[in-house]
């Protein structure tokens, strides 16, 4: 028993940060139709950030967080301005592409920055866990997960609240009309990168710190991360936030109860009976034609 | 009109001094050919294993340094052609084969990790060419009947047995064994679990990881609840640390030791910091205390040159593999008196090389006919307290 509430909490924690990197790449996709395979790398830009704020430069962690988020922000408007806009209309497999190069080379850049030797960031975290009763969690896990929930409800305010989140819907809805209606389109969709990939450097900053900082962390992430959008339906918010915490669920018990070997495969076999049964995954939203 | 005459003239000036560079540049680099005895050198310098395949490369070109300072072999400098496997088998099988037949080397240093050599080992065959294994401990290596492998790193099995008689000296009653899932983690985790059982310890649960994982939360839940005293880890050292701080934030209380030699206790204290505390590891070269190797001066001198290159501390334990092979590849060369793959070959076996984790001499493996050759190294227990590592 003591071992079973101690998987649930960890499913509980872990698939806070799976939510959190599975919205931010749902949004990209339900929005702009690009298949962001520099997703993950965004992860690792926003942990490799962190680093720069607190080990090299010396900054309080609670301001290094929101600096690092804010990078990212601007390194995603960036690659959006630069790589997608002149691509406007190219059909998915074009703009896929383009992703995967921006992929090869951030991935590079990074290790040539700051080479293949793992980093590690202080935190300002008592050493010892949190324990209630039988289980126990570190406090910086605890932080990450209250975090990535605050975060994940602030991206439902932005798109159900604001006016930039309502220009937003019309676009996934319709992008030619929203476009007649007076939308600015670029706008919408240098927005759109812009805070997906703030939300995959928000979950490389808060994770940076539990885990070690290393060039191809973010390979696991984006692996996850298209797993977590595959499950929940692809565009869905809802869908990536519960699909996180499913995945993490499926692996902390799969691992737990059946193999560890197979940790991995506990997710994607889920996936596998979830695309047969419902194809669209679980909370997609009716596919756009044309 | 004469204006323009000079400037053509002036144009093929230029041209000619640049053709005279090139001409001059290129002769050179045929020279420079002529005179060196290439050794190809295949490792991980980007991936998952890219911290521990540059310090091997930094260590291998240490060794060609001092070995062109003094002399050479065969009156010739030695000049490594390194290639990047990318931690990658296939890319791994593609650096052999380039090394073997673009660089046409005569020998090789490779791969680190026991899958990148298992992957580039019927190449060897099919050129006929020797390779020095640095690294790689899976057992598999040496036992499938190839005669192209020279090993120098220690064979978990032998780690194993060295490893024995400290099961009753450290009061082990009941051991985890958690391993990353490939040919080093799963091959490590057999002979271990197997020399347990031998020494009557209880063997508790077996938990493996994806090598790229980075959550171990499941799998230390359960090692949590099989109520062991002792842990036994394999995996590089990215996971090692990762697993400390993980099992300090989950209370599992056994005591937590690393084996394979790739657990770089400097970096682990750098990086997991107190939760490294009370950690033991396997290691194959003492960089704290030089004086308790085999060959103490030559591990003092490397120490040395290994820090006037102002390298990454924590990269000792790994560096020093790439320096002892290609003292061993050059000791070859020499007994060989010619630079060729079979000659090579030949020499090796009778090699008999001081090196930085102890004398270094072959001993026959596998079927017979088609024996592998192992080295038989030095293995050093030691355990990290109050934040520095010491003798055990």
């Amino acid at each position: 028993m003591d071992q079973f509430l101690q998987h649930v909490l960890n499913a509980l924690i872990l698939g806070g940060t799976y939510a959190l990197l599975g919205i931010g790449l749902t949004l990209i996709f339900g929005i702009m139709r690009v298949v962001n395979f520099a997703h993950g790398e965004l992860y690792a830009f926003g942990a490799y950030m962190m680093y720069l704020w607190v080990m090299v430069l010396g900054t309080n962690f609670y301001l290094a967080l929101p600096l690092a988020v804010l990078l990212g922000v601007m390194l995603g408007a960036l690659m959006e301005f630069v790589l997608l806009r002149k691509m406007r209309g190219a059909d998915i497999d074009t703009t896929m592409l383009i992703m995967i190069g921006a992929w090869i080379a951030l991935q590079n850049t990074q290790q040539l920055t700051w080479t293949g030797v793992a980093k590690s960031i202080d935190s300002p975290f008592p050493t010892s866990p949190l324990v209630l009763g039988s289980v126990s969690v570190s406090w910086n896990r605890l932080f990450v997960f209250i975090v990535a929930l605050a975060l994940i409800g602030a991206t439902y305010v932005i798109i159900n609240r604001t006016r930039l989140g309502k220009a937003m819907r019309a676009t996934f809805q319709d992008r030619d009309t929203a476009a007649l209606m007076g939308v600015d389109i670029n706008r919408i969709y240098t927005a759109t990168f812009a805070l997906g990939s703030g939300l995959a450097a928000a979950a490389g900053a808060l994770l940076g710190p539990v885990f070690v900082v290393y060039p191809t962390m973010g390979d696991l992430a984006s692996l996850k991360a298209f797993a977590i959008v595959i499950l929940g339906g692809l565009g869905s918010i809802p869908g990536a936030t519960i699909g996180g915490f499913i995945l993490a669920f499926m692996e902390e018990l799969g691992a737990g109860y059946v193999s560890s070997g197979y940790r991995d495969a506990m997710g994607f076999l889920l996936i596998i009976i979830i695309l047969l049964v419902k194809p669209t995954g679980l909370f997609a939203q009716k596919e756009r034609i044309g | 009109m004469r204006l323009i005459e000079g400037k053509i003239g002036m144009m093929f000036r230029t041209l000619k001094t640049a053709l005279a560079v090139l001409g001059a540049t290129l002769l050179a680099a045929t020279a420079s050919a002529q005179d060196t005895i290439k050794i190809g050198v295949t490792q991980p310098l980007t991936g998952a294993f890219a911290a521990s395949g540059n310090y091997v490369t930094q260590g291998a070109k240490i060794a060609e340094e001092q070995i062109n300072a003094a002399g050479g072999v065969l009156g010739k400098k030695i000049q490594l052609i390194v290639e990047d496997n990318k931690s990658n088998p296939t890319e791994a099988v593609s650096t052999a084969e380039k090394l073997i037949t673009r660089e046409k080397v005569p020998v090789m240093l490779g791969a680190w990790s026991s899958t990148l050599t298992l992957a580039v080992m019927p190449k060897l065959e099919e050129y006929k060419v020797p390779m020095l294994v640095e690294t790689s401990s899976s057992g598999k290596i040496t036992t499938s009947g190839n005669p192209f492998i020279f090993r120098i790193s220690p064979t978990s099995e032998m780690e194993a047995k060295a490893f024995s008689p400290l099961f009753k000296k450290m009061n082990i009653k009941k051991a985890d064994f958690l391993a990353t899932n490939n040919d080093f983690g799963l091959g490590a985790s057999k002979e271990f679990s197997a020399a347990a059982k031998a020494a009557g310890v209880q063997v508790g649960v077996m938990e493996t990881m994806d090598p790229k994982a980075t959550d171990f939360s499941a799998q230390l839940a359960k090692i949590k609840a099989s109520g062991s005293d002792t842990l036994f880890v394999t995996t590089a050292v990215e996971q090692i640390t990762l697993i400390l701080k993980q099992a300090k934030d989950q209370q599992v209380k056994a005591r937590i030791i690393t084996t394979g030699g790739s657990n770089s206790p400097d970096q682990l204290i750098q990086q997991a910091g107190d939760a490294a505390n009370d950690s033991y590891h396997l290691v194959f070269f003492t960089p704290w205390f030089p004086e308790a190797v085999k060959n103490p001066d030559i591990a003092k001198r490397f120490v040395s040159l290994w820090n006037e290159k102002k390298y990454h501390v924590g990269g000792l334990t790994e560096g020093f593999r790439g320096w002892d092979g290609i003292y061993t590849i050059t000791a070859a060369i020499k007994a060989a008196g010619k630079a060729e793959p079979e000659a090579i070959r030949k020499a090796l076996w009778n090699v008999k090389v001081k090196g930085i984790n102890g004398d270094i001499a072959f001993i026959k493996q596998g079927p017979a006919g088609k024996e592998s050759a192992q080295n038989v190294p030095s293995v050093y227990l030691v355990k990290i307290a109050g934040g520095k590592v010491t003798r055990q």
